[in-house]
């Protein structure tokens, strides 16, 4: 869900440029085989819709490398196309109708405010596969999927809470909503696991990128005497922050190791890999079912990458216990007893939150100061 | 004392690019021109400043290619509003859509890169004193330059010649043009030096105060430049404490979450902007202030023929 308003924002200024730039089209299919012997059957062919550039090293980088892969897998069952720089809004259904009428048998639109193009062009295409990351619109061709993204924000917390000196964890949060909620509880749970001392410090700054606000949030919290920090915005500002204050910061979506050596402790890095894997070998089976795929650290659509080599072994160890605790079941980041910041039991004792319970969230758990913003 | 101190240090930081890009354009507005491509002129100053800085390894060598740029930029941008009489709202528009495509475009390949260590600034003996030092006296220098830059302006204005001819080419081209004066060259000077400052802001904040550069890193800060003219009424002073009051005003915000105060951020969020509105409120109370000050052919083209 973050992506949509993320993108919207970093491409508010430029709608007009990328509509411009949504028609120019990459081809890449394998070269075709010369004269085939037998009776050749036509590849399948896939189409990407990208709300930014491929090149942003972030989420429509990590969709395109789940592209990439999966091409790789299938060679020359599938051919596959994308558009990248789609602005949510009417110009997605254009793109997404063009792409159909091209002849493509499946849509992968990847970005929460494609939604309703994507009900729409699907009402009038049944033979047509439609596939929306972060959705939660159905119909008969149409299915959702997306990341746990929290349980990479537990893990994070679990470096964090094993390395924080102050006990003092900083989060520079965008918007209130389900989502970012989820994280910021989860890193402080992942904190509390192994150092029940953790106090989480949040600031807002309503804004899914803006690379100067980050760093300011970033360097208020780091003035507070947070000492580690995690983000749920979209650039490396806060990482930057981190290194440049000999403070320690995680990456966020992809590897961002390289951005800051000193201060990075890891990143949750999203592979989406997996899932496009799974799409195509379904629609090539005939056996595509609509259904809602949420997928974590246990499938391997979600995983805490690059633990920094200087980390103690026991903290590596920490993490990877966690880890291996998601992919068994073992361990679930909502299990009960939760307690809000007010003290109120929000998850009775050995339940684990189900959807419903994880989509409502609307309070912070103990640990975390202040209250969410909420107008209440 | 220590946090109202870092509070403090981060405010005038966080104003100096505000301020310099709103100088910048009150020049251009005192010679008549608005020029609304501010946003574009400074991304495109950012990418070329963090270029600059990045191959250079020298943060004034961002400075440099920052003004340049701003200012090749605004060259353009006066050629066509000047000389071709284009419309200024429309064509300012169309730099800034241009600027942000295009820094976005050339910049790519800066996406991710990282400028070398960053050496903390502070001015000898005074950034030892207890408060007043982390408060105001380890600050990069460009944070004083835009002090400087706003002095010399001011005096440039209201105590020289030259300034008094720029100022009558913004109330009235037509007289100016009668008296002898290229109406046109200087608008022409006026737009490109509003263009130079504009870039030093914009590779001030790609160079210095984020530092990185991504596409869209600017984010706003060039709209808020052009508001805080007219929040200055067209006053160089006025522009610099605006430029102060909306970076403490955001900067406050930040810190008081970040202690943990319990207020809507949405609610926080939105104060700087309420501040402006406030303080616009007040001016436009007093029609003479707005009338004295602001240049009363801004925005309007000038033939000097007819």
């Amino acid at each position: 869900m973050t992506r949509s308003f993320t993108r919207k924002l970093a491409l508010g200024a430029i709608v007009l440029g990328a509509t411009l730039a949504a028609c120019a089209k990459k081809e890449e299919a394998p070269p075709a085989p010369a004269a085939a012997p037998v009776a050749k059957v036509e590849p399948l062919k896939a189409a990407f819709v990208y709300v930014g550039p491929v090149g942003d090293s972030g989420w429509s980088f990590s969709h395109d490398l789940g592209r990439k892969n999966a091409l790789a897998k299938f060679g020359d069952k599938v051919t596959t196309t994308f558009v990248e720089k789609v602005p949510e809004g009417p110009d997605a259904e254009r793109v997404i109708r063009d792409l159909v009428a091209q002849g493509n048998k499946v849509v992968f639109a990847t970005s929460f405010g494609f939604m309703d193009a994507m009900v729409k062009v699907a009402k009038d295409h049944p033979d047509v596969y439609f596939e929306h990351a972060t959705g939660y619109k159905t119909a008969d061709n149409l299915r959702v999927y997306e990341a746990r993204f929290y349980e990479g924000a537990y893990l994070a917390g679990v470096v964090a809470g094993k390395m924080t000196k102050t006990n003092t964890l900083g989060f520079v949060a965008s918007f209130p909503i389900p989502e970012v909620l989820r994280n910021i509880n989860a890193f402080t749970l992942g904190a509390q696991s192994v150092n029940p001392k953790v106090k989480t410090r949040v600031v807002w700054i309503n804004s899914w990128f803006d690379p100067p606000k980050e760093t300011e949030a970033a360097q208020s919290l780091m003035n507070q005497g947070a000492d580690v920090l995690l983000q749920n915005t979209d650039s490396t500002a806060v990482l930057q922050a981190a290194e440049r204050n000999g403070k320690f910061a995680f990456g966020w979506d992809s590897d961002m190791s390289a951005f800051a050596p000193k201060a990075h402790l890891g990143s949750v890095a999203l592979n989406w890999t997996v899932y496009y894997e799974k799409s195509f070998g379904e629609i090539l089976e005939k056996s595509w079912k609509p259904e809602v795929t949420k997928w974590g650290v246990k499938e391997g659509m979600l995983d805490f990458v690059k633990p920094a080599a200087f980390l103690p072994e026991d903290t590596k160890k920490a993490v990877e216990t966690a880890r291996e605790g998601l992919k068994t079941g073992t361990v679930a980041v909502f299990k009960g007893p939760v307690v809000d910041n007010t003290g109120k039991e929000v998850l009775a004792k050995d339940v684990v939150a189900d959807d419903a319970w994880k989509g409502a969230i609307n309070f912070y758990v103990k640990g975390v100061e202040g209250k969410v913003p909420s107008g209440k | 004392m220590n946090e109202l101190a870092l509070l403090v240090a981060a405010t005038l930081s966080a104003g100096t690019p505000l301020a310099i890009a709103g100088l910048g354009l009150l020049l251009n507005e005192r010679a008549g021109v608005l020029n609304l491509g501010a946003e574009g002129m400074l991304l495109i100053s950012a990418v070329a400043g963090f270029a600059a800085a990045y191959h250079g390894g020298s943060e004034w060598l961002g400075f440099a290619a920052g003004a340049a740029a701003g200012a090749a930029v605004a060259a353009v941008f006066g050629w066509l509003v000047v000389w071709l009489n284009t419309n200024q709202y429309a064509t300012g528009l169309a730099v800034s859509l241009f600027g942000s495509g295009f820094s976005a475009f050339v910049g790519i390949d800066y996406v991710g890169r990282q400028l070398g260590e960053k050496t903390a600034h502070a001015v000898p003996v005074l950034a030892d004193v207890p408060f007043l030092g982390p408060a105001l006296f380890r600050q990069h220098p460009m944070v004083y330059v835009a002090v400087a830059l706003v002095a010399a302006a001011a005096f440039f204005l209201y105590r020289t010649r030259a300034g008094l001819v720029l100022r009558a080419v913004g109330e009235s081209p037509q007289s100016a043009h009668a008296l002898g004066y290229g109406v046109r060259r200087i608008r022409l000077a006026a737009v490109v030096t509003g263009g130079a400052l504009c870039g030093v802001a914009g590779a001030f904040l790609s160079v210095v105060y984020t530092p990185l550069w991504v596409e869209g890193m600017v984010a706003g800060r060039g709209w808020i430049a052009l508001a805080l003219t007219v929040f200055a009424t067209w006053r160089p002073g006025r522009i610099l404490l605006g430029a102060y009051l909306f970076g403490g005003v955001t900067m406050l915000q930040l810190h008081l979450q970040a202690q943990g105060v319990q207020m809507p951020s949405q609610f926080m969020a939105m104060l700087p902007y309420v501040a402006t509105v406030v303080v616009l409120v007040l001016i436009s109370r007093n029609p003479l202030w707005i009338r004295l000050n602001m240049p009363a052919s801004l925005g309007k083209p000038f033939f000097p023929g007819a």
